[in-house]
């Protein structure tokens, strides 16, 4: 999706603020929508993709707006509701409907420290060959899928080289959509800066991305 | 509700339109830059949450604790500096980051990669799509990097951001910004100190930094004069 | 405050920065979508201009009386009632539309930047400016809050049949699709095909039936319903 979150090159987002000793948490209601999002997770309703489409799909200037865990808040609640855990007048009254069942928290503190990671949830040991190999030119394809998307805007067309194979992992743009993993090779590609963002950009630097096989053409 | 994947996206969509309608609708009400009260929402659905059964409380409590307190920068710090007094174990760091990590007895990141400056090379980590972060083996990100302003400038003006951060590197220095678009993590392994030669790998521990790790500083340097 | 070029881009880049630092620290106030002070705002600084002579509140009031009641899509359908009924002036504007709307009586230089653009069975204009907002004022006075909104702007390069379809427009997929982005100074006016059924109507009644929405692309021009008002 070409959307505000696809930020990478753009202009005008203003300084960064940094703050010496930052605490972990800035508000006591940041670190309770951390721990919500990741112990709801574990019902296994959605995957991390599914998530991060729901925050990218927050209206534009919303989104810019927002803090970090205010966009987790938000997508938190959509997620809840689609997915039937809750309802939206649960929701929005903050109280269990009445008659409605209560069930069993898959996650307790003992198991906390265990839970996976979003990233072994996504490597798969499909044996499926690479299209692609070290040292080899692609060219990011021009897509503009208008739903989830790991390819960003700025690479779409470019030339680069891959760098490294990731191995294989599912794709990003199926199961947002709850569709099968078609899983793939992940690898590193390497993009140099002026091919990227034109002549005055420095000769020597580079940006790497991690790119699905389905993001590649050969060049 | 249609409890089908179909219905779910059809009601996340159709949730979000509503939603923003809403907003456009109301919004002498709903733009406050920052809602007059997360706190109160947040509470209302943690108790619902909890009401339900849909999560427990104490693992809640133990999460938040965990990332509080226990998982931080100086497990990074503990690796670079064993890979900087233990060349053998810097190649394996090199190699495959997370047996290297669990060698220590730190818990065994899934997908972490580290990236190696040198004198004439700086690495630089981002995510610009959303703010991937290797947050179980370094701690959850500073807001800086969450920000459209880091997202945003780190893959189109690197050195810009440096220098903003009292980094200037000279030209002929190569740097790469690595796009966390997967779900690989970087951790950057930043250069050992000039003159911190005589110092022990707990000394030289905390000299390496959370921004030295991600790429926007380097490692300290030792304290003038000061012993290990 | 330093009056050269290079002063004023300095000051104007300082404020600009000042201006999301205090964003960063004191958003409460500043993010309101429709601020309720803006009307008092705007009011504050007419009467600070105006007061030190550096606009002419008569001078005010007349351009807003030219854009709310002199300058408007009847011109841009005179133009194109005209070309309808006219071959030869339909060429001549495809030529050069400065000229085209001279022969109208327009004040020379009304057309100067315009460029138009002509629909046919096969082919469908759609005009936008997806960098900021530019539109054909001479034309077709002040442009619509959709047109400059990022819906639009945004959507109408990469998806203009959706757009059309959301404006009630179904295209044949053999007909070929052209948006326009306004990026430089020309700006685009769409000449839409005549209605089937028009031909016994007078250039008066013809420009009668010519919309802004279709001088844009975002309509075809059709005859009222049958037994309906002309």
């Amino acid at each position: 999706m070409n959307g505000v979150h696809d930020m990478g090159g753009m202009h005008g987002m203003g300084a960064i603020h940094y703050e010496k000793n930052e605490p972990v948490f800035h508000a006591r209601w940041e670190s309770r929508v951390f721990a919500l999002f990741r112990l709801t997770r574990a019902w296994n309703k959605w995957n991390v993709d599914v998530s991060r489409r729901q925050i990218e799909s927050i209206p534009a200037a919303q989104y810019l707006r927002m803090s970090y865990y205010e966009r987790w808040f938000t997508a938190l609640g959509e997620l809840l509701v689609a997915s039937g855990l809750i309802t939206r007048a649960e929701l929005v009254k903050g109280k269990r409907a009445r008659g409605s069942p209560k069930a069993t928290p898959p996650i307790t503190a003992a198991q906390v420290a265990s839970m996976p990671s979003a990233a072994a949830l996504a490597r798969r040991e499909a044996p499926v060959a690479p299209r692609f190999q070290a040292g080899q030119q692609v060219r990011a394809r021009n897509l503009h899928p208008v739903d989830h998307t790991r390819l960003p805007r700025y690479a779409r067309g470019k030339l680069g080289a891959i760098h490294r194979d990731h191995g294989v992992w599912a794709f990003p743009d199926a199961i947002a959509h709850f569709l099968s993993d078609k899983p793939q090779h992940v690898y590193s590609v390497r993009f140099a800066a002026r091919e990227l963002w034109g002549e005055t950009a420095s000769p020597r630097d580079a940006v790497y991305l991690d790119l699905w096989d389905d993001y590649l053409e050969p060049a | 509700m249609d409890t089908t994947r179909r219905g779910f996206l059809a009601a996340t969509s159709a949730a979000a339109g509503d939603h923003a309608q809403a907003a456009d609708q109301h919004h002498d009400h709903d733009h406050q830059a920052v809602p007059s009260d997360p706190t109160l929402r947040v509470k209302a659905l943690e108790s619902l949450l909890v009401e339900k059964g849909l999560v427990d409380r104490a693992a809640m409590e133990a999460l938040i604790d965990a990332y509080e307190h226990k998982i931080g920068p100086h497990n990074g710090a503990r690796v670079v500096a064993r890979a900087w007094v233990d060349p053998g174990y810097k190649q394996r760091l090199l190699a495959d980051a997370p047996a290297a990590i669990s060698e220590l007895g730190l818990p065994k990141p899934s997908g972490l990669l580290a990236v190696e400056n040198g004198p004439r090379l700086h690495n630089l980590v981002v995510c610009t799509l959303c703010s991937c972060y290797p947050s179980s083996f370094l701690g959850l990100p500073p807001v800086w990097y969450k920000s459209a302003a880091y997202r945003s400038r780190a893959v189109i003006d690197p050195r810009g951001v440096l220098r903003e951060f009292g980094l200037e590197l000279p030209e002929d220095v190569e740097v790469r910004v690595w796009d966390s678009t997967a779900e690989l993590r970087y951790l950057v392994l930043p250069e050992r100190p000039a003159g911190s030669e005589k110092l022990g790998e707990e000394a030289l521990a905390a000299l390496v930094t959370r921004d030295a790790m991600v790429g926007v500083a380097k490692a300290k340097p030792p304290q003038a004069g000061g012993g290990a | 405050m330093k009056a050269t070029r290079r002063g004023f881009l300095t000051a104007a880049g300082a404020a600009a920065a000042a201006q999301d630092h205090v964003h960063a620290q004191g958003h409460d106030h500043d993010h309101q979508a429709v601020p309720s002070d803006l009307t008092l705002r705007v009011k504050s600084l007419e009467s600070l201009l105006v007061e030190k002579g550096l606009v002419d509140r008569a001078a005010l009031d007349a351009l807003v009386d030219r854009y709310e009641h002199a300058v408007g899509p009847r011109n841009g359908a005179r133009v194109v009632a005209r070309a309808w009924v006219d071959a030869g002036y339909k060429k001549r504007l495809l030529a050069s539309a400065a000229a085209a709307m001279e022969e109208l009586g327009f004040a020379s230089q009304t057309g100067e930047n315009l460029v138009a653009i002509e629909n046919g069975p096969k082919v469908h204009n759609l005009v936008v400016c997806t960098l900021c907002s530019c539109y054909p004022w001479a034309v077709l006075g002040l442009p619509p809050v959709w047109y400059k909104s990022a819906p639009y702007r945004s959507r109408a390069v990469i998806d203009p049949r959706g757009v059309l379809r959301e404006f009630g427009l179904e295209l044949p997929e053999d007909a070929e699709v052209r948006v326009w982005d306004s990026t430089a100074e020309l700006r685009y006016l769409v000449l839409p095909e005549r209605p089937p059924g028009a031909e016994k109507l007078s250039e008066e009644a013809l420009a009668a039936l010519v919309t802004r929405d279709a001088m844009i692309g975002v309509a075809k021009v059709t005859l009222p319903q049958a037994g309906g008002r002309p």
